[in-house]
Parts: structure tokens; sequence; C-alpha cells
């Protein structure tokens, strides 16, 4: 086990350098220059002088191996370098502020989308072809299919405009610093309801779909059946034995989706006026900001990397059929 | 600080300063009470910015939100009035020398920075050696590069001289001054960008303190008791940071929102035209900085031909276009200056819709036979062109589109192509891999236009991105930023006018109008050829109709 892991540390490594060597090629590739969106792209006033120099002043002006190398080596000292926008702040510090945020609504939507999708997924499986079944199905499909933006818009029309219940964007009251402590919290708490009912209910689609079809091929399982043979009752068959072999497939998908909880949606970011991961880096992306594109990016597949290692050492746990880097006696 | 703003600024439809007030605001019958309501502190004004601040030194950026931000925290030398006029701000004074090369400001004493230390002659100079500095990350350097020398007489005299007569140079001195005493380190090495006052401290001479700034969130003013001239009265600014024009506009609904300017048409003339909105808010209207061009590379043989450009002018309906695109809201353009303003010259060629005097001009320029898909050609080649614009500008797509239905009734083909912003401007106008395209051009407040159409400026950086080159032109933008008298510019510029229109090396089509509205319980709100944000510190809530009470 202790060898297998460090067997796969290690060739993560040469991954990582090659994600981020085609990734930094990638983006450099991509038309648009940082420099502009200094100087106001179009602006009469800004003088091709200017921009030179804002080239040289970013290491622009170098060759493209040159440009990867320093930023190699910064990053192997954990320096992640500092933004091409006009703040010019550490990368760092960018992220980390946009951090908190999106991992609260992503962890609470997860929460809540397994929350709802586990039991959903049961249920229909188990009265398969009912009509909770197929309510359920007709419900979540819709969810899948409504785009975000417009649900999100219908939500505010109604619960902000026309009932004035919750507020519509942002995620403090403008009096916020002079409220009292309990009132701050039901305040951001008020903010968070319509993006995580919107990110919420596009989301479950997925989740009770997995559930319900690896509930329905669990009950159709030999072992099952002599649990029903045994005489046990119904409830302890379904949420005893099928149930956490059902959930294996599921705790896989979860594993996959942990990178995913740190990059935010845009579109509900942006509508919500949530100033998140999504929209960091959409503005990097729209702004040609390398470092901090980079920088997230490096994040995200670290993660991603990590995230199938656990998968992978989860499983051989879990899964008595799967045997992890031991040696194997035909 | 007066820019010419960037086009990307006119894509986010942000409006900028503006001109000519022939329509009235919704203020409605409680006119009387307005005018003659006294001026009271106190209240919280809430607007809505579409994107983040960029830094807190407006100096060293480019968008529009940070120099809105950057305006109320410094001031400048001198500033516009609602008249459009310069009048001064930090100068008491000014005199200019007959030739126009040495400049003498007064600058008004017991004037404070934002933490207690007066403002002097030596921060003018200061801020002149900041935004010349070869390591300061600025894209206003060019304004300051035409002095010669600048010296501090006295504590509250500074003296300039310029090397050449330079028509922007009063208006120059507009720009945001910067303190000696905490930024003087930073900029000797290169770091302004990474001063705590670009962060979190900026301190400045203007109407506003700032509070606080949460990234993507908001951006918190308070009033300068210390002001030098009369207000601020509204004791608090938050500018809320919501990137979606959608939802701003549903904040608006909600009245969470006080102030916005970036309605679109249809929400302006339709979506918000019902009693509520109507009581909550008072709508302005008038013909934004900036307008919109279909424009050729004139590299293209075709295109170079002045009668295949002044025919495209006759075939497009501007009227047509303003009211399909714009729902009425806009203004017909017929150069590149907005009518009403003081170097606008209406007395020059136009181009009526006119189908057959479009043909017959195409005749002459040799497209006379038509192929069997009904295209005009010439030396065996149809008359086909592809018309490029950017993405995520509703306006221009239409326009492509009108266009593409009037040309084809010439019997000429258009293809439209929507791009990404950065690889539009990037691969193919910058590097004139175009044909035409739609675009704007935002426009300053002085009417120095060498950038856009002198034929020298035709680099991969430069502006004149249709290659555009008129001997007569060129003499006309070198006279008219040589001089700094209006009445002798004005010539220059008339006659220059006279020559676009005549050879339409784009054609002018129209300047949107600013649409702005602002919570009806602001009193103070003028309407002026300057727009309304001009005399912001003198707006004020009466005590009655205040809402807010903190800060």
């Amino acid at each position: 086990m202790f060898w297998y892991v460090l067997r796969r540390v290690l060739l993560a490594a040469p991954l990582l350098l090659g994600i981020t060597f085609i990734s930094f090629l990638v983006i450099h590739l991509a038309p648009g220059d940082p420099v502009d969106f200094h100087t106001g792209d179009l602006s009469p006033d800004s003088s091709a002088q200017a921009k030179q120099m804002l080239r040289k002043q970013y290491g622009l002006d170098k060759p493209l191996p040159v440009q990867y190398w320093n930023w190699l080596t910064r990053l192997v000292r954990l320096d992640f370098g500092r933004s091409f926008a006009p703040d010019g702040r550490p990368v760092l510090q960018k992220i980390a502020e946009r951090l908190p945020i999106t991992l609260l609504l992503n962890v609470v939507e997860m929460a809540i989308i397994l929350a709802l999708a586990v039991p959903i997924g049961v249920f229909s499986a188990t009265r398969q072809y009912s009509r909770f079944d197929k309510a359920t199905t007709v419900f979540v499909f819709m969810g899948f299919a409504t785009p975000d933006f417009w649900f999100a818009l219908l939500l505010i029309l109604l619960f902000a405009v026309q009932l004035g219940w919750l507020p519509a964007s942002g995620l403090r009251d403008i009096n916020w610093e002079y409220l009292s402590f309990w009132k701050r919290h039901g305040d951001f708490l008020s903010h968070l309801i319509l993006p995580i009912t919107v990110a919420t209910f596009g989301g479950l689609a997925g989740f009770s779909r997995y559930m319900r079809q690896s509930m329905l091929e669990v009950v159709r399982q030999d072992y099952i059946q002599s649990a029903r043979a045994k005489g046990l009752a119904e409830r302890a068959v379904i949420g005893k034995h099928a149930l956490r072999n059902a959930m294996l497939p599921i705790v896989t998908i979860l594993g996959l989706s942990l990178p995913g909880l740190i990059g935010g949606s845009v579109i509900v970011e942006s509508i919500f006026a949530i100033p998140g991961m999504g929209q960091l880096m959409v503005q990097s992306v729209f702004q040609r900001d390398y470092p901090v594109i980079m920088g997230n990016l490096v994040i995200v597949s670290t993660l991603t990397l990590v995230a199938n290692l656990l998968a992978d050492v989860a499983y051989g746990l879990v899964d008595p059929r799967i045997r992890l880097g031991g040696r194997r006696r035909q | 600080m007066i820019v010419l703003r960037a086009a990307v600024l006119v894509v986010l439809a942000v409006a900028a300063a503006a001109c000519t007030s022939e329509v009235g605001s919704g203020t409605g019958d409680d006119g009387a009470a307005r005018k003659t309501a006294r001026p009271v502190y106190g209240d919280t004004l809430i607007e809505a910015l579409l994107g983040d601040i960029q830094g807190l030194i407006p100096n060293i950026t480019s968008d529009s939100a940070s120099h809105t931000i950057g305006d109320l925290i410094y001031s400048g030398l001198v500033k516009r009035d609602g008249s459009l006029r310069l009048v001064g701000d930090l100068a008491e004074s000014w005199t200019v020398s007959r030739d126009c090369r040495n400049m003498t400001f007064q600058l008004k004493k017991n004037v404070k920075w934002h933490d207690g230390r007066p403002f002097t002659a030596d921060d003018v100079v200061f801020t002149y050696q900041a935004m010349v500095n070869p390591k300061t990350p600025t894209a206003y350097k060019e304004d300051f590069k035409a002095v010669e020398s600048i010296e501090a007489v006295d504590a509250h005299t500074v003296r300039v001289r310029y090397a050449r007569p330079y028509a922007k140079a009063l208006q120059s001195w507009s720009t945001n001054m910067l303190p000696r005493h905490l930024l003087e380190s930073y900029v000797a090495e290169g770091r302004l960008r990474e001063a705590p006052q670009n962060r979190e401290s900026p301190v400045g001479t203007g109407p506003y303190r700032f509070k606080e700034w949460r990234t993507g969130e908001k951006v918190v003013l308070t009033a300068n008791r210390d002001y030098y001239e009369t207000g601020p009265y509204l004791s608090r600014l938050v500018y809320r940071i919501i990137p979606s024009q959608a939802t701003i506009f549903l904040e608006l609904k909600a009245k969470a929102i006080d102030s916005s300017s970036t309605l679109t048409a249809l929400q302006y003339k339709r979506q918000t035209d019902y009693p509520g909105f109507r009581r909550a808010y008072q709508k302005f209207r008038y013909p934004s900085s900036a307008y919109t061009y279909f424009g050729f590379n004139l590299k293209d043989p075709r295109f170079a031909d002045k009668r295949v450009r002044q025919a495209f002018a006759h075939a497009i309906s501007k009227q047509e276009l303003i009211e399909g695109v714009r729902l009425g809201l806009g203004r017909e353009a017929t150069g590149p200056y907005k009518p009403g303003t003081w170097v606008y010259n209406p007395n020059v060629k136009r181009y009526p819709h006119d189908l057959e005097r479009a043909r017959q001009l195409l005749a002459e320029a040799g497209w006379r036979e038509k192929n069997g898909d009904g295209l005009l050609v010439k030396d065996g080649k149809p008359f086909t062109f592809t018309l490029m614009t950017n993405q995520g500008n509703d306006e221009r797509k239409k326009i492509a589109e009108l266009i593409q239905a009037s040309l084809r009734e010439l019997g000429v083909g258009v293809d439209i192509r929507i791009l990404e912003w950065a690889s539009f401007i990037k691969e193919y106008v910058k590097k004139r891999r175009f044909e035409a395209i739609v675009l704007g051009w935002g426009i300053g407040l002085d009417p120095d236009q060498y950038e856009i159409w002198h034929s020298s400026k035709t680099g991969p950086d430069d502006l004149n991105h249709i290659s555009y080159a008129n001997p007569e032109v060129d003499e006309m933008l070198e006279r008219g930023r040589s001089s700094c008298f209006e009445d002798e510019r004005k010539k220059y510029y008339d006659r220059l006018q006279e020559i676009l229109a005549e050879d339409q090396p784009v054609v002018f089509l129209y300047f949107p109008d600013a649409l702005p509205v602002v919570a009806t319980r602001v009193y103070g709100v003028v309407e002026t050829p300057n727009g309304i944000g001009f005399n912001f510190t003198e707006w004020f809530v009466p005590r009655s109709l205040q809402r807010y009470t903190a800060g």
C-alpha cells in the first residue's frame, strides 16, 4: 500500500509538469495581450512606448520557454507571482480572498444535493416506475434542463422584487456593519438562499440518477435475494445490505468532484454578484492575466490528481475485490 | 481625469460625460420644491458598478470603475463644469501666455490631504514627475510629454513651460493630484502599484474619503468634511459591484439601488415605464461621448474608392438604425464630434437614405453588372466582403445585420463574423486583417483626434486601424492640437469635419444616449451638456426623505 501511494505520487510530478507546460503554452497562444487591458485597449492616450515598457516589466518580451522556466522556478518555491491586473497583488492572496465563499457555497450545495439525491434515488429504485419515480424523474430533469441564469432571474423577480422577502444579490446588507451579531448571520444566510437553490436544483439530476441506477443494480444481486430469503425486513435489506453497496459509485463521483469544489459557477456568481472563484477565473481569462490563470490551474490540477489517488485508495479499502500494489498471488 | 475611453467600455455600455440637454428629467410636478429646497447633510447613496475597481490610484488604472471612485477621492487642478468649460478645482486661477507655452497656476490655500497634511505646489510637481517617470505604469503619459519644465515658485504657485504649444495642456491638469509625502519612494522604485495607497489607504484631496473596499463586493466612501468647496452633502456612498446588467435592473426594480447608468435602451424605454418606477426614479437622457461606426480597411482597393464608401453611406438609413437598434435613443452622427458641443460642425455633407444615388455612385466606381446571384461584379469578381464585430454587444450585432440587409439591396454581399473581443482586436483589427468592421470610439472632451485619423498613426499599436491617409486632414489635426485658443482651433476642426464627411473613411452611424436614473429622493441633480455627474457634491436628500442613517 505504502509503495503504491509513493509510486503514484512520484508519477504525479511529471504529469503535473506536463499539464502546466501545455496550459502555459495554450494560454499564451490565445490571442490578446495582457498589456492592452492596462492601457485600455484602444485608448488613444496610451502610447506604444508605454505598452512596451509594461511588457518588459512583466517579462512578456522574453521568449516563451524562458517565460515558462521563470514561472516554474518561482513555482517550486511556492511563489505564484503577482497578478498582471493593475492591482498587482500576489496571486495567492487574490485566490485566498475568493476561495472561502466559493467553498462554502459548494460544500453546502453538495451536502444538500446528497441529502436529497440519495433518498430520491433509493425511493425511485425500490419503487421503480411508480408515480413517485416518474414524478421525481420529471422534476430532476427539469432542474437539469433549466438554464441557470433564467431560473435565477425568475427567483429574484419573485422573491426579491415582487414579494420582497429575500435580497436580490450580493452577500451582505448595505448596513451589515451596524447589525447585531445574530442579525448579521441571518442577513448573510438570507443572501445565500437563492444562489444555493439555483445551484442545487441544477445539480440534483446527476446524483439522484446515479443513485437510482446503482441501487437498481444492487437489488438484483443474489445476496439481496438471500437477505430477503432469510426473512429480513425490507427496511433492513435496503438500508443495511443494499444501500452500502449502492453507495460505492457515489463515493467515487464525490471524490472526483473535489476539485470542482473550488471552482465557482460563473453564471450563479455573476447574477447574484458573489465575488467567488468563478468570477476571478473568468476575469483573468478575459484580461489574459496569466499568473492568476496559471495559479488557479496548478491548484485545480493538483487537487484533481490528489482526488484521483484518494478515490483509488478508498476503493481498495472499501471494495474487497480490489487490491492495490500488493504482490498478487497467482 | 478625462480620457478618450477605450472602446471596450463602450461595449459595456458605460456612458461617459455627455452633452446637450433637450430632454427633460422625470422630476415631474414637484420641480418647484426641488429648486427651493435647502441642501442638508446625510443619507447614503447606493450605486452599482458592472466591474470591480482595479486599484485606488486612478492615475495607473484605465477602467471606468476605478475612475468613478478615484475622481471622488482625488481632485485635479482644473475640472469641467456643467457647460463643459474648464474651471478651477485645486487651482484658484491660472494664466496662459500668448504663445500658449507658459502656464502659471495659483493654487487654493488651505487645501488638506485626507491625512491632514497641507496640499502644496510641491505635490503638483511630484504628480508630474510620477506621471513621466518611465517606471510608472500609466496610460496617461502622453499628456505630459510636451512639458519642458515645471517649478514650484512658492507653496501655492506652479509654473509650467511647454516645449511647443499643446492644445490639451490645460485639460491635462485635471489629472488627479498625488501626495508626495506618501508616494515618493514608491514612484522612485517603480512600485506605485504595490503602494498601500493603491489598495487600502488612498489619500487624496477630493470630496470623499475612502472607507472600505471588499474585493468583488463593494467600495464604500464617506464624506470629507474638510473638503475645500461646498458639500459634499451625501454622507456615504456605497458602490456595489454587480457584474450582471440584468441583476442591476432587478435591484433597481426592488429599489435596492439608488442610481445606475447601465440600463439598456429596452429597459429604459419599455421595462421601466410603469408608475412605481417613475415615482422612485428620475430618468435622464443625453447623448453620450461615444459613437458607433461602420469602418473599412482602406488598403482594400474596393474600399479605397471614395464613391463606394459614399454609396454605402447613402444605402444605410441612420434613422432606421437608431430606431431599430436603440429604440430611438440615440442621435445621428455626421462626424466624430457630438452634436451640440462647441466643436461640432453641422454644415457638412450629409448622406440621406437614397438607394438610387447609391447605385449611381457604385456604377461610377465600375460596379455595373450583376451576376446570377444578383451580386455586383467587376473584373469577374463579385462584390462580397466580411463584416466583423465583437461578441457580447447585441447592438453591434444588430447593426451588422441591418447593414447586411441594406447592402444586399445594392447587390453587395455581406458575411457577418462575430469574434471574442481580445482576439478581434489583437488578431484582426490591429493586424489590419479585416475588410470591414462595426466598432465604436469614445471621444474625449478635447477635440484632438490626432491618434485616430493622422496618417502617421498606422503602426500595430496605433489607432488609425483603417489606414486612413489624407494630407489635408493631417494638416488640420496638427494645427488643431498646436493652438490653445478655441476660436482658432474651431476653424481647423470645422474643416476636418467637412473633409471627413466628404471622404467617409468610416460611415459615422450614431451617438447612443446615456440613460442614467437616480432615486427621486435625491435633489440637486441637473442635466447639462456635461451630463449629470459634474455637481455630484451638491446632490442631497431632504431630511424627511433620508433613508439611511448609518455613516
